[in-house]
């Protein structure tokens, strides 16, 4: 659930939380693509840091840094499978550079990890409706979509009562060989998937005995506009975008190996 | 025997449930918990089978501190019933969801089966014990949760909230079923918010706010006694009321179960007249 607990949104005033989150998400888009972009160890530990100051502003780090936990399996799978093939590809042979390679997919990956982990701690689920309705995505999507992340907190209760239950019935989670394990977790599956399934038709009653829908053309209570800190973001954004790409085609990268032996 | 030590509990939410819980539940014993929402009422009965370990001091089962074992190994002598049985149906069959715990704790194939079919009876669920528990009504599908928890015949039994969502008869039908659980002296523990029932069963009352336990004793005492009990949000049951509010005719004050009340009415009304 520790993943699940670093995209959690929790509310508090920060000049990131107030930033508005088009701006944000283009943001993370663009931090996204360089990622992409980049396989090389060295820009990838300074994409990784320039985000160090964004969560540190929105006074999320605790949050942060349980995401980034629960990320570090996963980080480890990649670097794992990757450095077994580096290694059977080089003929069983360590070579520091496929170690740095390696390396480096890994950190690409806790960098998008780190980068989504920022926009969703800091964006509450209403504001991100509010900036996919603002740039016309049909408002069925919209509700579909923040209602999805609303819900995310509410199942993860769920499969946690739903745990204890089957434990009070002497289910061992732990217990027996890797397809055993997997297997047990029907039990805690089955339940959670029918009771979802049974709010949502539950929620749709509801919301059908509520009118929705009635009117095709919506009106919102509050209306996103651009700020100065908005604006300065646009431009870090554009200025980082820039900067990748300009390295990316002019400027030889070198290892980080190599940069600390010579 | 429960023996709940000074126990203190806070969630990782940071959420302090309990503090400074302590009490000693018998063998054969019923116990009612009662509170408003939020009291920790849940919170307690989930340290009894190990589900939760308290943060501060100790929880023994029959002298066994819960840190030291499973919750597995604990949960074959505590049985807990939750509140939404939904939440534990997962099974093709209602035969097969009754066997699910069964065959955690290593039961033999033929004592399974003997149990299935004891359970089954006893809830008067025969006819359903090939039907899917998802086709049921929610009053049956908690008689299967709680006929999956009985199977194994453990010494305690929790229940959270048994009556939410029943109907009278399947109360009454709880009832006597609780009773015959005592004459055969299993421990029952029931997490409650109805005054009525509790008041039909007279069983020992804890009454819990915020944490701590607020009053302890005879239901006959507690549920009569509207100061504490609004303390927990509670309304004294119906026939209480009535004896509160008839200073007047000299009644006793303790009176909670409907057959007394008529024979006392009586006799008052008999001297009246």
């Amino acid at each position: 659930m520790s993943v699940f607990s670093g995209l959690k949104f929790r509310k508090v005033y920060s000049p990131i939380h107030d930033l508005d989150p088009r701006i944000k998400f283009t943001y993370v888009c663009a931090i996204f693509v360089i990622a992409i972009l980049y396989s090389e160890l060295i820009p990838l530990i300074v994409l990784f840091l320039i985000q160090v100051p964004f969560v540190l502003l929105a006074r999320v780090q605790r949050e942060w840094i349980r995401s980034m936990r629960g990320a570090a399996y996963l980080a480890a799978l990649i670097f794992f499978t990757n450095f077994l093939f580096k290694f059977l590809g080089a003929g069983y042979k360590v070579l520091p550079y496929d170690v740095e390679t390696t390396l480096g997919l890994t950190l690409r990956f806790v960098v998008l990890v780190e980068s989504f982990s920022v926009f969703f701690l800091t964006t509450s689920p209403d504001h991100l409706g509010l900036a996919l309705e603002q740039t016309r995505v049909p408002y069925e999507f919209v509700f579909a979509f923040t209602t999805a992340v609303r819900f995310v907190p509410v199942l993860a209760e769920e499969a946690q009562s739903i745990m204890d239950a089957q434990k009070a019935r002497g289910l061992e989670l732990e217990k027996g060989n890797f397809l055993k394990r997997i297997r047990n977790y029907i039990p805690i599956l089955i339940p959670l998937i029918v009771s979802a399934i049974r709010r949502s038709l539950e929620l749709a009653e509801a919301m059908e005995s509520r009118a929705w829908g009635a009117t095709k053309k919506r009106t919102n209570l509050y209306v996103l506009k651009m700020h100065k800190g908005d604006f300065a973001l646009v431009a870090i954004t554009i200025g980082i975008l820039v900067a990748a790409i300009y390295v990316r085609l002019y400027v030889p990268i070198p290892m980080l190996y190599d940069a600390l032996t010579f | 025997m429960i023996e709940v030590k000074d126990v203190y509990f806070s969630y990782p939410s940071g959420v302090q449930a309990l503090t400074g819980v302590s009490l000693t539940i018998q063998d054969g014993e019923f116990v009612a918990i009662m509170g408003q929402n939020g009291a920790g009422k849940t919170t307690l009965v989930k340290h009894f089978n190990g589900l939760l370990k308290p943060t501060k001091g100790k929880v023994l089962v029959d002298g066994v501190d819960t840190t030291r074992v499973s919750i597995a190994k604990l949960s074959r002598d505590v049985g807990f019933v939750f509140q939404n049985p939904d939440s534990q149906l997962f099974s093709e069959t209602v035969e097969d969801e009754i066997a699910f715990a069964l065959k955690n704790f290593g039961y033999d194939a033929s004592v399974i089966e003997k149990r299935i079919t004891w359970a089954l009876n006893l809830l008067s669920l025969t006819q359903y014990r090939k039907t899917s528990p998802f086709m049921l009504s929610g009053g049956e599908r908690k008689r299967v949760a709680l006929a999956s928890i009985l199977a194994w015949d453990p010494k305690t039994l929790i229940l959270d909230e048994p009556t939410i969502g029943q109907d009278y008869e399947q109360k009454e039908k709880l009832r006597q079923f609780v009773m015959q659980m005592r004459t055969q002296q299993k421990t029952i523990i029931a997490v409650t918010h109805d005054v009525e029932f509790v008041a039909e069963c007279n069983p020992r009352v804890l009454l819990m706010r915020e944490g701590k336990v607020i009053a302890d004793g005879a239901a006959t005492k507690i549920l009569t006694d509207p100061e504490t009990l609004a303390h927990a949000s509670i309304v004294p049951p119906q026939i209480a009321q009535i004896f509160l509010e008839l200073p007047g005719l000299n009644l006793p004050k303790d009176v909670i179960d409907v057959y007394e009340a008529e024979r006392i009415l009586k006799k008052a009304l008999e001297k009246q007249y």
